[in-house]
This record gives C-alpha cells, sequence and structure tokens, in this order.
C-alpha cells in the first residue's frame, strides 16, 4: 500500500500550477495575436481573391453571352429589314418596269397616230398640189389644143381663163349629166 | 501482496509526481518546466505552420497552401460558420481557429516520443484556456445583449410557464454559469491527464515485466505491451477529438451568446 500513499501524498493534480497558468496563457496570447493579425486574415484574403476571380470570371461570361445575344439580334433585325428593303425595292421595280411599258406604248401609239396624220396630211398636199398642177397643166393643154384646133389666138389670159373655166364647168356638167344618167 | 514466488521485485507504478520532471532552471519561484516548453513550442509550430503555407497568397494554391486552407477552411466553415451563423462567424475565426491549433498542437505533444507530455495534462493549461473562452463567451454575450438580457437569455428559456421559473433560474445559472467554465476545463485536463497515466503505466509495467520479472515477465510483457500501443492509439485519437470538442463547445458557447432569444 505504500505506493498507494505515496501517490496520495504528492500534490492534487486539479491543482494548478501558477506559473504554468501564465506560460500558457502568454503562449495563447501571443499565438492569438499573430492568428488576428496575419495568419487569419492571409487566408480570408486568399478566399476573397478567389471568391471575386470565379465571379467575376462568370460576370464576364454572363456578359460576353449578353453581348452574343445582342450581336445575334442585331443581326437578325439587320437582315428581316435588308429583306423588307429587298422587298420594297422589288416592288418598286416592277411598278417603275410597268410605268415606263405603259409610257412607253403610250409613246408609241401617239407616234404612230402623228405618223398617220402626217402621212395623211402628206397625202392630202400632195392630191391638192397634183389637183392644183393637174388642172393648170390640163387647162393650159386644153387651151394649146384648143387654139389649135379653133385656129384663134387665145393669147389674152383672161379671155383664156374665161374659156378654160367654161370648158371646165362644162366638162363638170356633163359629167354630172353623165353620172346622172348612168344612175 | 501474496507471496507467490514469482514476485522478485515490486512494481511501483508511475504517479501524478512522475508528469512533473524536474524544472531546466528555477528563478527563485518560477521554475521553467518541460510543459512550459512545450507550450511555448506549440506557439511557434502552430504559427510558423500557417505562416509558410499562406506566404504565398497563391490563387492556386500549391501542396503547402492547400493544406493551410484545409487547416483553417475546417474551422471557418464546418465549425464557426456552421454553428455561430453565416452573419455573426467572421470574428469569432480567430480565436476558435487559435484554440483549436493550439490545444491540437499541445495534445499531441503526448503522442510524439520524447517530447510525450500532453500540454493540458497540466492543469493550470486547462484552467487558463477555459477562464479564456468563459471570460470571452460572456462578455460577448453582456455586449450584445446587455447584462440583464444575456442573464436572461442564460437562465430563461424561452415558452416556459412562468412558475417553471422558479426551479429553471437556479438550475440554468448554475448549470450555463457555473458548470460550463468547470467542465470546459476538466474534460480537456481530465481526458490528456488520464490518458498519459494510462500510457505511462502500461509502457512502465512493460519495462518492469521485462527487466526485474524475467521468465514469465518476458511472456506476459507482450500483452502489456500490445495494450500499451494500443492505448498509444487510442490516446492519439482522443488528443485530436478532445481538440475539437473544446473548440466545438467553445463556439455552442458563443452561437448562445449572440443568438437572439427565440
Amino acid at each position: 500500500m505504500s505506493h498507494l500513499m505515496a501517490a496520495e501524498e504528492g500534490a492534487s493534480p486539479l491543482i494548478p500550477n501558477g506559473w504554468e497558468i501564465l506560460i500558457t496563457a502568454l503562449g495563447f496570447v501571443i499565438l492569438l495575436y499573430v492568428v488576428i493579425k496575419f495568419i487569419a486574415p492571409t487566408f480570408e484574403k486568399i478566399y476573397q481573391d478567389r471568391k471575386e476571380a470565379i465571379e467575376g470570371g462568370l460576370a464576364k461570361a454572363e456578359k460576353a453571352q449578353a453581348e452574343a445575344a445582342a450581336a445575334r439580334d442585331e443581326y437578325n433585325q439587320q437582315l428581316e429589314s435588308a429583306r423588307l428593303e429587298a422587298q420594297k425595292i422589288r416592288e418598286e421595280a416592277r411598278g417603275e418596269g410597268e410605268k415606263i411599258l405603259a409610257e412607253f406604248k403610250e409613246r408609241a401609239s401617239s407616234e404612230a397616230a402623228r405618223i398617220t396624220e402626217n402621212a395623211q396630211k402628206t397625202i392630202d398636199a400632195e392630191r391638192s398640189a397634183a389637183l392644183v398642177s393637174l388642172r393648170t397643166e390640163v387647162g393650159t393643154l386644153a387651151t394649146e389644143l384648143a387654139g389649135k384646133i379653133v385656129g384663134e389666138a387665145l393669147d389674152d389670159d383672161q379671155r383664156s381663163q374665161r374659156v378654160v373655166d367654161r370648158f371646165l364647168s362644162d366638162l363638170e356638167a356633163s359629167q354630172q349629166r353623165n353620172a346622172g344618167a348612168s344612175r | 501482496m501474496l507471496e507467490t514466488g514469482l514476485v522478485v521485485a515490486a512494481f511501483t507504478p508511475p504517479t501524478v509526481e512522475d508528469m512533473h520532471l524536474p524544472p531546466f532552471f528555477e528563478i527563485g519561484s518560477f521554475a521553467f518546466g518541460k510543459q512550459m516548453l512545450l507550450v511555448l513550442v506549440s506557439v511557434i509550430v502552430v504559427a510558423a505552420l500557417f505562416l509558410f503555407a499562406a506566404r504565398r497568397r497563391a490563387m492556386v494554391p500549391g501542396r503547402w497552401q492547400f493544406a493551410g486552407e484545409m487547416g483553417y477552411g475546417f474551422i471557418r466553415n464546418s465549425l464557426a460558420k456552421d454553428l455561430i451563423g453565416v452573419h455573426e462567424f467572421k470574428p469569432f475565426v480567430p480565436v476558435l481557429f487559435t484554440c483549436f491549433y493550439f490545444i491540437l498542437v499541445n495534445n499531441l505533444w503526448g503522442s510524439i516520443p520524447v517530447l510525450q507530455l500532453p500540454s493540458f495534462s497540466h492543469v493550470g493549461a486547462a484552467y487558463f484556456l477555459a477562464a479564456f473562452a468563459y471570460v470571452f463567451w460572456v462578455g460577448v454575450g453582456i455586449k450584445r445583449k446587455g447584462l440583464g438580457g444575456f442573464m436572461k437569455s442564460m437562465t430563461m428559456p424561452s415558452g416556459v410557464p412562468w412558475f417553471f421559473y422558479i426551479i429553471l433560474i437556479p438550475i440554468e445559472f448554475f448549470s450555463n454559469l457555473i458548470v460550463r467554465p468547470v467542465t470546459h476545463a476538466l474534460r480537456l485536463f481530465a481526458t490528456m491527464f488520464a490518458g498519459h497515466l494510462a500510457i505511462m503505466v502500461a509502457a512502465s509495467l512493460t519495462g518492469f515485466l521485462i527487466a526485474d520479472m524475467g521468465g514469465i515477465g518476458y511472456g506476459v510483457s507482450i500483452f502489456s505491451g500490445i495494450f500499451g500501443i494500443f492505448l498509444f492509439f487510442l490516446e492519439l485519437l482522443i488528443q485530436v477529438i478532445q481538440a475539437y470538442v473544446f473548440t466545438l463547445l467553445f463556439a455552442v458557447y458563443l452561437q448562445g451568446a449572440v443568438a437572439e432569444a427565440h
């Protein structure tokens, strides 16, 4: 039993050594200071930096995606507007073509009318000219002929004119008579 | 003692005295012993390891930094953040971190040959740390809620009929404000003390069986030796667990101090 007694004789393990308390306190406080001052801020900063880097990357990706979507929308819009534009141009061109065609048709027909008219006029003029010249020539020829036949110089213009007129009216009268007879 | 004839020498088991080796030096009443040296070395070890791990502050951590971040994140995220709450935990991370690694390294001294003395098997160290934790969390509680509000939150659990308070207030006061720090200190001290003592007994018994018994002692020593090794690993486990438990309880007390009454 002696050894058991010896154990009991020693100081109770629950009685602290004051110096040990002091040294433990000192050590703990020093470590706490180092942790608060250096270790914790460093690790917090590492976490924060990493979080920011990841969030920054995500934000950047999101931004790029939004930009791409915007570009695609713009492109689609442009495509649509280009399509509309093309359709408009096509319609315009068609209208224009029709207008030009109509104009040409009109112009051609008016030209044709004008040409016809001109031709008519020329014909008329030529006919009247021919009529006049024929009348004069026929008069002259007839006068000459009559002169020769009558043997009478019909130099006096006035008289010859009168003779021609009388002859012509006689001619016309005979023609009318003939026409009336033949009817 | 029975006279068996086999007992040629009496086995003297190690005592508490054997846990207090003679001091390295003395200045007046100040005796600088092994426990004190180990405490101071633990400060250097913890500080150096984490400062070294964090020296580069790299975005992509190296092996050391990764380990350091794991060690820091363990206390920060799975202990402080989960227990105290996302909005409140930040200011308490350093003190919990210091607590855990200070205790862990000091406990592990008990499993390192030659050093082989858990600092908290000397009760003074455990008293100090529990007292520090007590003053800290009570201080935080009084600062947050005022003395009246803190006392109310500690002694008057809500949702209880008023007449129960006659019994509850003394009980709650006793258990929360008096027993807590004592058990906080003694749990750490007792596990370290008992574990260390058990290993000492097993080891010295093995030594005694081999050296002083001879014959049958050699055979028996195998069992006590194996038992000692088993105790060693058990103690290693307990050393880690107790460091965690102490810090965990500290965080729980802090949570109680900052939590709004509900």
